[in-house]
């Protein structure tokens, strides 16, 4: 690192009150900023990372929170300026781009007017020059026909335009520093590859610094220069990306990415492969273990579908007639055995999630044929219905949503088994005990609240309850996406072991490749509603033959710091939608079988 | 990473038995409840105590400052307040608490319905709900008190029936966010049926609001009793009622400020006691609230 930094912090330390008592989150943080470097700060939930970056903008309640220290931006101590001056430095010297940025755009102004009045209060230009100004901007974030979209309001761009848009916002007054907390981390991997390129190009066009917030080690392996590692409010470890990546002192850095799942790290494993198990006081890691055998091929399958399709009718104007519809699940077929797990992959819309409520018939729908443990299930009544829910559960994507809050986690397990009468309260009850210690939880903790848990925890009560009515089929919807990696690996060894002992299939919804390629049988890549892709895991993956599967995989950002100065080649795609009018008519698709059960779509 | 976390150090208890532990740690909810109860409690004893007959004219006591004798004063028509206030609390906590219930008991379930079922339960309901809340709160209790026949049941009956669109309205709209939530997926994942996900799922995670809504509306119910009394469509003369004896105490502001100090203090403490009361239920039922 040449020359003076940017942003120097010494000795942060940041406190909340809380009850009364004052209580850090983050201790003695110090570290730079070059100009021009990126500098990632990495952890897992609760590290302090985003108080980090929150302290360094002062953009902390005062009321409740308590800033020491020193964090120089080019000389000046931030933490000693006024209140006023320190507006002067937001939005000017120093930008911040956000996680959300469906929620952080004013939807009542159009985008052009947002990123002008920046120019305009910051730069003094004058409305003229701020709109020229900021067509360029627009341009310069890779926004396509940028003049014409100036008067664009936000709920017209998707999900990766709008953080064009506040990169585009964040720009516009030059600031010296960009923080950027979580930035791409609710997009699309897809849209996540466009927004890290494009960041890494500004950069070098602006020079400016970038210190990015984020707990994806994928990420960081490919746009930092330097890492800070932070672990409940510490920073355990600074350095060069490749060195933390190579040569990581403490063990928590060791531990973390071991845990990471890769892409690419399943060669030459037939199998499932348990994540390895690393020991967070000394960081060594246990030889993972594969999960073979489980499989009961040849037998009738536990769950057939034949050409599932789920449309959901749009309405608009007065008398809401239909005007068209979301072909959500189009044209689905799989079989899916005892004792295997079949993912279905894809981006956001791409009917995934869908396909797994269809199967539950948590939606209705609109044509096709499933079978699941000998239930008809697109023709079962009430009762039937009723008796189906015992072959197959649902676990699903946040588990602070997905538990009753006001149940205790005993009710909330024994419930299913109280309901379908399946025993006496008392085998209830001994079957609830079973069930805690199964997913790795002490017994005692049946009679508290959901809220008394973290959220790793939480999914294993969620895993438990989906267990009780012992099910042949379990639909993990994006089941340990939100969580943090060391608890995904745990959750994830969790679901493997069960299945190993419980012979359950698995139907594994989720959009991260890396955990796919390490828990499944086999994969279908699905894209608009539609399989475009399905096949054993490793032909999947070794040999992806549509277009869709080999982009879905080269975005996928590698925990590999030598892959740094890769560009994908920016694109401005954006995810197609799946409304169609109402004279719509679905193509015949045909499929070609590259090798044995590997299938892809043609035409 | 071991496979078991770590544990948390929270003895389980019975619900009850924790809400009421919190209950009893919070202080203001503590002072609601002295205040409801001191109050309940006056106007259940109102025979047994040692006051003046409240409806006992006295020519020579014509609105007396509070005194020995009189230790609030008299009225108008020499009555003493103190004895009125007291007999006057059954009729405005009567009124105040059941109107409440009987909103609470239409309307939390239509809520319920709607805001679950949508579709055209929902469109009926919110559409009737909305042209019920178009007409003023209180026009409505007095038309329906007047085609029930004037008698304090009735009143309360019409105060009850006119807030019911409010809870409708209020139950419907919680229902709606509560009802996106995976849990209840997960309920119906379960194989659980509407009246069990409605009752088990969603009624409890809408509480909070619901209460607290039903103790502002208490005090709402309070002065639209008076209203009524004043109209001569509640508490029938000479019974005495907070509302009818601050009625007529505005006629006397300048000469007997008393007459309406006391009934006016009595309601405001009584409405402030309902809400701490209220709050203090409100994080005494919810199990994240520490």
């Amino acid at each position: 690192m040449a020359g003076t930094p940017i942003l120097s912090v010494r000795d942060l330390t940041t406190s909340f009150l809380v009850d009364g008592e004052w209580k850090s989150v983050v201790r003695k943080a110090s570290f730079d900023v070059g100009a021009g470097e990126t500098v990632a700060i990495v952890g897992e939930s609760g590290s302090g990372k985003s108080v980090t970056s929150l302290s360094i903008m002062r953009l902390l309640d005062t009321a409740s929170s308590r800033i020491e220290g020193h964090v120089m931006l080019s000389g000046r101590d931030l933490l000693s300026l006024s209140e006023k001056e320190m507006r002067g430095v937001r939005g000017n010297e120093v930008s911040m781009i956000f996680q959300e940025p469906m929620t952080s755009l004013n939807p009542i102004f159009t985008i052009g007017r947002q990123i002008s009045e920046v120019l305009t209060r910051h730069k003094g230009l004058s409305k003229q020059d701020a709109r020229a100004e900021t067509v360029r901007l627009l341009e310069k974030v890779r926004i396509p026909n940028a003049s014409a979209r100036f008067d664009d309001y936000p709920h017209q761009f998707s999900g990766g335009m709008r953080q064009r848009v506040m990169i585009a916002m964040a720009l516009a007054s030059r600031p010296k520093l960009l923080i950027a907390d979580e930035p791409t981390t609710a997009l699309d991997v897809t849209i996540q590859g466009q927004i890290l390129d494009l960041i890494k190009i500004l950069q070098e066009e602006e020079g400016m610094s970038v210190l990015f917030i984020t707990h994806d080690m994928g990420v960081v392996a490919e746009i930092a220069d330097r890492t800070i590692v932070m672990y409940r409010g510490e920073q355990v470890e600074t350095g060069l990306t490749a060195e933390i990546f190579h040569h990581g002192q403490h063990p928590y850095t060791r531990a973390l990415l071991s845990a990471v799942p890769k892409l690419g790290s399943m060669e030459n494993r037939p199998w499932p492969t348990r994540f390895p198990v690393v020991d967070m006081k000394t960081g060594l890691a246990t030889e993972p273990v594969e999960v073979a055998g489980t499989v009961s091929k040849g037998m009738t399958p536990i769950l057939a579908v034949k050409n599932l399709v789920t449309r959901f009718p749009i309405r608009s104007g007065l008398l809401s007639r239909q005007t068209g519809s979301v072909h959500a699940v189009e044209n689905v077929s799989f079989d899916l055995f005892q004792g295997e797990t079949l993912s279905l992959v894809g981006e956001s819309g791409c009917g995934k999630s869908t396909t797994g409520r269809s199967i539950m018939r948590l939606v209705e729908p609109t044509g096709g044929q499933i079978e699941l443990d000998g239930y008809d299930v697109l023709r079962l009544d009430p009762v039937g219905l009723r008796g189906m829910r015992k072959s197959v559960q649902m676990i699903f994507q946040d588990p602070f949503s997905s538990l009753n809050p006001r149940m205790t986690v005993g009710a909330a397990i024994a419930e299913p088994f109280v309901k379908h009468k399946l025993g006496t309260a008392r085998q209830a009850k001994d079957k609830t005990a079973d069930l805690l210690e199964k997913v790795g939880l002490s017994t005692d903790m049946a009679r508290r609240y959901p809220h008394e848990f973290s959220g790793g925890q939480r999914q294993r009560i969620a895993i438990a309850r989906a267990l009780s009515l012992d099910p042949k089929l379990i639909v993990a919807d994006e089941s340990v996406s939100a969580l943090d990696v060391s608890i995904k690996a745990q959750v994830c060894n969790l679901l493997l072991d069960l299945q190993q002992s419980l012979n359950l299939a698995f139907l594994f919804i989720s959009h991260d490749m890396a955990v796919v390629e390490r828990v499944s049988h086999r994969v279908a890549v699905m894209y608009l509603g539609e399989i475009v892709e399905i096949g054993p895991r490793v032909a999947v993956f070794d040999n992806p033959q549509h277009a869709y599967t080999k982009k879905l995989m080269a975005a996928v950002p590698v925990p590999d710091p030598a892959r740094r100065g890769i560009r994908r080649g920016i694109s401005n795609d954006e995810l197609k939608s799946a409304v169609r009018g109402m004279d719509y008519q679905p193509p015949k698709r045909e499929y070609r079988e590259v090798s044995a059960g590997h299938l892809v779509q043609v035409g | 990473m071991t496979a078991v976390d770590q544990t948390l150090p929270i003895p389980a208890k019975r619900e009850q038995s924790r809400a009421w532990r919190k209950m009893k740690r919070n202080r203001s909810a503590l002072v609601g409840l002295c205040i409801v109860a001191f109050f309940a409690l006056l106007a259940i004893a109102a025979p047994l105590l040692p006051i003046p007959d409240p409806i006992a004219t006295s020519w020579s006591a014509i609105r007396k400052a509070p005194s020995a004798a009189h230790w609030l004063g008299t009225d108008d028509l020499g009555r003493d307040i103190l004895a009125r206030m007291i007999w006057g609390a059954r009729a405005s906590l009567m009124a105040g608490v059941f109107s409440v219930v009987i909103a609470l008991v239409i309307g939390v379930p239509f809520g319920l319905v709607a805001g679950y079922f949508g579709g055209w339960v929902d469109m009926v309901i919110s559409r009737v709900t909305e042209a019920l809340l178009a007409m003023p709160f209180l026009i409505m209790a007095i038309a329906l008190a007047a085609f029930l026949g004037p008698s304090l049941t009735n009143a309360m009956i019409a105060i009850g029936v006119s807030a019911t669109p409010l809870f409708i309205r209020l139950t419907r709209g919680q229902v709606l966010a509560v009802k996106t939530e995976d849990y209840v997926e997960g309920a119906r994942a379960v194989g659980l049926n509407h009246f069990e996900i409605m009752l088990r799922y969603i009624l409890p995670n809408i509480v909070a609001p619901i209460i607290v809504q039903a103790t502002l509306t208490v005090a709402t119910a309070i002065i639209a009793e008076a209203s009524l009394s004043f109209l001569g469509l509640g508490q029938q003369p000479p019974s005495p009622s907070w509302g009818s004896m601050l009625n007529v105490a505005k006629n006397f502001l300048s000469q007997a400020p008393w007459m309406a100090m006391w009934p006016g203090a009595a309601i405001f403490l009584v409405v402030i006691g309902f809400n701490l009361l209220g709050d203090g239920l409100r994080d005494a039922l919810d199990p994240r609230e520490a």
